[in-house]
C-alpha cells in the first residue's frame, strides 16, 4: 500500500447560501483546494463526492459527472459516495484507497449538501432516511428523536445532568469565533442553550447542529506525486478506516455504546501506527451535544458516563489534555450533512499546518477526525500526521 | 406529501411482520431482534426463524417529537419510545392514550393496533402497533 499525502484543501463558509446552487458549492470548494495545493486541475484523475440527500432535496443524484463537467474536466473517474452524515468522511476514505492502491496519484475529494433549498419538515424527512425507513422512520421519529432516546437514557443511566451535557454547545461556539468557514461566530451561553425551543425531549434546539449550505474539498496525492510540488509542510493521511454497527438502536447491546466508533479508531490508529493518547487535536461528530459526550467515550478518552467531565474541567480546550472541535465542531461550524466530514478533515489540516490562527495547538503533529453515519450505523475515521 | 415513493405494495408486503408484532429468534446464540429477518445481526447464523413478540413491555426510553418529518406534520407533538418488551426484546414504537407529562421511564406498556399516517389525500393508510400504558386495577 503507497503512502498517501494531503497536499491541499479549500471550503466555502457554511451558512445559507442563497445564490448558490449544489453544484456553484462543489466547484467553488474543488477550484479552491486546487489552487491551494498549487496543481492544474488536469492533474485530477479522480472525483469522490460525499453527499447524502442531493436526491430528495434538490432532485439530483449523479454528482460526479456533475461536477466534472461544470469543474471543465469531463473523462476523469467520479462519483458520489453516500453514508449518511459520514458521506464526506467516507468519500475521504474513498480517495485515499484510490490513491493507496496505486491506481490513481492525484484526486479529489469533496463534500457537499445544499440543505436551504428545503423546507424545515423536509429537510427532517431526508434525515431520517439515515435510519430503517420500514420499521424506524415509519414511527414518525424524526432523527433528532432518535438521538433524545439515548440522551435520556444516558441521563437517567449515569445520573447526569442535562446542563453538562449541553456544555458541548457552548465548547463548540467558542472556538467558531475564529474559524472564518463557520456558520455561527459568536459564543453562546448554557442558559442559552437550556432557554432555547425543545425538539424532541430532551433535545433543544441549541443541542443541534444547524441547518446549512456547504462544501469542502480535498487534493490526495502519491510520494512521487508530492515531489512536483513546493511545500515546506507536508502531511500524511496516514490511517483511514470504516466500520458499521447494527441498524437501529433498539437492537443493539447497548445504545449508550456506539461500537463502530471503537472499532474503526481502532483500525486507523493500527493503520497509523499511533496510539489515541499521541493524538494532538481532534474532531468528533457532535450533530447532539450528547453524541460529543458519547464519542469522547468510545473513542477511549474517558470512561462510560464520564465523558461529560473532560468538556466541565477544560480537558478538551485548546491547551487541554486532549483539544477537540477547535474550530467550531458540528453545532457552531455547522453541518451541512455530506460535506462535515471533508470540513473536519480541512480543519485538521489547518492544525497541523499550524495556520489555525487564534484557536492553534501548539505543534501539534498528529490529529484524528471522526464522522459519524445515522446513530452511529457509519463510524468512518481518519488520522492525519505531519511529516515535515 | 413526503419525500419518500407512494406504493400500496409496500406497506403490503410488511403487513404480517408489522402488524403482528414479529421477531426473529437465534437459535444459535439464542438472541431474539425485531423486526425479522433470517440472518442473525449478533452472531451471523442464518438460521433465524419467526416468533411472535410479547405485547406487554416497558419504556426504557422516550421522546416527544416537536419538530415531525413532512409525513407527520399533523400529528405533532406525539411520543417515541423505545419499549423493551417481556422476553427483553427492544422496539421503537410510538405511545399512544397517554398525556405527554405523564410518561415516565419505567412506565409499563401494552401493544395497541393504530393508524400512523396516510399516503397524501389519495393514497394508502399506514397501520402499525403502537403502545399505551396499562391500566392498574
Amino acid at each position: 500500500m503507497r503512502k498517501v499525502y494531503v497536499v491541499g484543501g479549500g471550503a466555502i463558509r457554511i451558512g445559507e447560501h442563497w445564490t448558490f446552487s449544489l453544484r456553484d458549492l462543489m466547484v467553488h470548494a474543488a477550484e479552491k483546494a486546487i489552487e491551494d495545493a498549487g496543481i492544474d486541475k488536469k492533474d485530477v484523475e479522480a472525483i469522490y463526492v460525499g453527499n447524502m440527500s442531493s436526491g430528495p432535496l434538490q432532485g439530483q443524484e449523479h454528482l460526479g459527472p456533475l461536477l466534472a463537467t461544470w469543474l471543465g474536466v469531463p473523462g476523469v473517474a467520479g462519483y458520489k459516495v453516500e453514508a449518511a452524515c459520514a458521506s464526506g468522511g467516507a468519500a475521504l476514505h474513498n480517495a485515499f484507497l484510490a490513491v493507496a492502491s496505486g491506481l490513481y496519484s492525484c484526486v479529489l475529494a469533496l463534500g457537499v449538501e445544499k440543505m436551504s433549498d428545503a423546507l424545515t419538515a423536509d429537510l427532517t424527512s431526508a434525515l431520517i432516511m439515515a435510519d430503517d425507513q420500514e420499521y424506524v422512520a415509519f414511527t414518525g421519529t424524526s432523527f433528532v428523536g432518535l438521538n433524545a432516546l439515548v440522551y435520556r437514557a444516558y441521563m437517567e443511566r449515569f445520573r447526569v445532568r442535562q446542563e453538562d451535557i449541553a456544555l458541548f454547545a457552548v465548547h463548540d461556539h467558542k472556538y467558531a469565533v475564529n474559524n472564518p468557514y463557520a456558520q455561527f461566530r459568536r459564543e453562546i451561553s448554557v442558559d442559552d442553550v437550556l432557554s432555547s425551543p425543545l425538539v424532541a425531549d430532551p433535545i433543544r434546539l441549541f443541542e443541534c447542529a444547524p441547518i446549512g449550505d456547504g462544501a469542502a474539498a480535498l487534493i490526495l496525492c502519491s510520494e512521487e506525486f508530492t515531489n512536483r510540488l513546493k511545500t515546506d509542510v507536508l502531511i500524511e493521511l496516514a490511517g483511514s478506516a470504516v466500520a458499521t454497527d447494527i441498524f437501529s438502536i433498539n437492537n443493539r447491546d447497548d445504545l449508550l455504546n456506539l461500537k463502530a466508533t471503537r472499532i474503526a479508531s481502532e483500525r486507523a490508529l493500527k493503520m497509523a501506527n499511533v496510539d489515541i493518547k499521541d493524538v494532538d487535536v481532534l474532531e468528533v461528530h457532535d450533530a447532539f451535544t450528547i453524541l460529543g459526550v458519547l464519542h469522547l467515550e468510545d473513542l477511549g478518552l474517558a470512561k462510560k458516563g464520564e465523558g461529560w467531565k473532560l468538556v466541565k474541567e477544560g480537558e478538551i480546550e485548546v491547551g487541554g489534555k486532549i483539544p477537540t472541535n477547535t474550530m467550531g465542531g458540528l453545532k457552531a461550524r455547522g453541518h451541512p450533512v455530506g460535506a462535515t466530514g471533508m470540513y473536519q478533515a480541512l480543519e485538521i489540516l489547518t492544525q497541523l499546518r499550524g495556520e489555525a490562527g487564534k484557536n492553534q495547538v501548539e505543534d501539534a503533529e498528529v490529529g484524528l477526525a471522526q464522522n459519524v453515519g445515522g446513530l452511529g450505523g457509519t463510524v468512518t475515521i481518519n488520522v492525519f500526521r505531519r511529516v515535515r | 406529501m413526503g419525500l419518500t415513493a407512494r406504493s400500496v405494495p409496500r406497506v403490503w408486503r410488511e403487513r404480517r411482520i408489522k402488524y403482528g408484532l414479529i421477531g426473529g429468534k437465534c437459535p444459535d446464540c439464542n438472541r431474539t431482534f425485531y423486526p425479522y429477518r433470517k440472518n442473525c445481526p449478533y452472531c451471523g447464523s442464518d438460521n433465524a426463524h419467526e416468533v411472535e413478540l410479547p405485547r406487554k413491555g416497558k419504556v426504557i426510553s422516550y421522546t416527544v417529537i416537536r419538530s415531525p418529518p413532512s409525513d407527520f406534520s399533523h400529528y405533532a407533538p406525539y411520543p417515541v419510545a423505545l419499549v423493551e418488551l417481556d422476553d427483553g426484546t427492544r422496539v421503537i414504537a410510538q405511545l399512544t392514550d397517554v398525556n405527554l407529562n405523564d410518561i415516565r421511564v419505567g412506565m409499563e406498556v401494552e401493544a395497541v393496533f393504530r393508524k400512523y399516517r396516510e399516503q397524501g389525500e389519495d393514497g394508502i393508510i399506514e397501520y402499525g402497533i403502537k403502545f399505551r400504558p396499562i391500566l392498574q386495577a
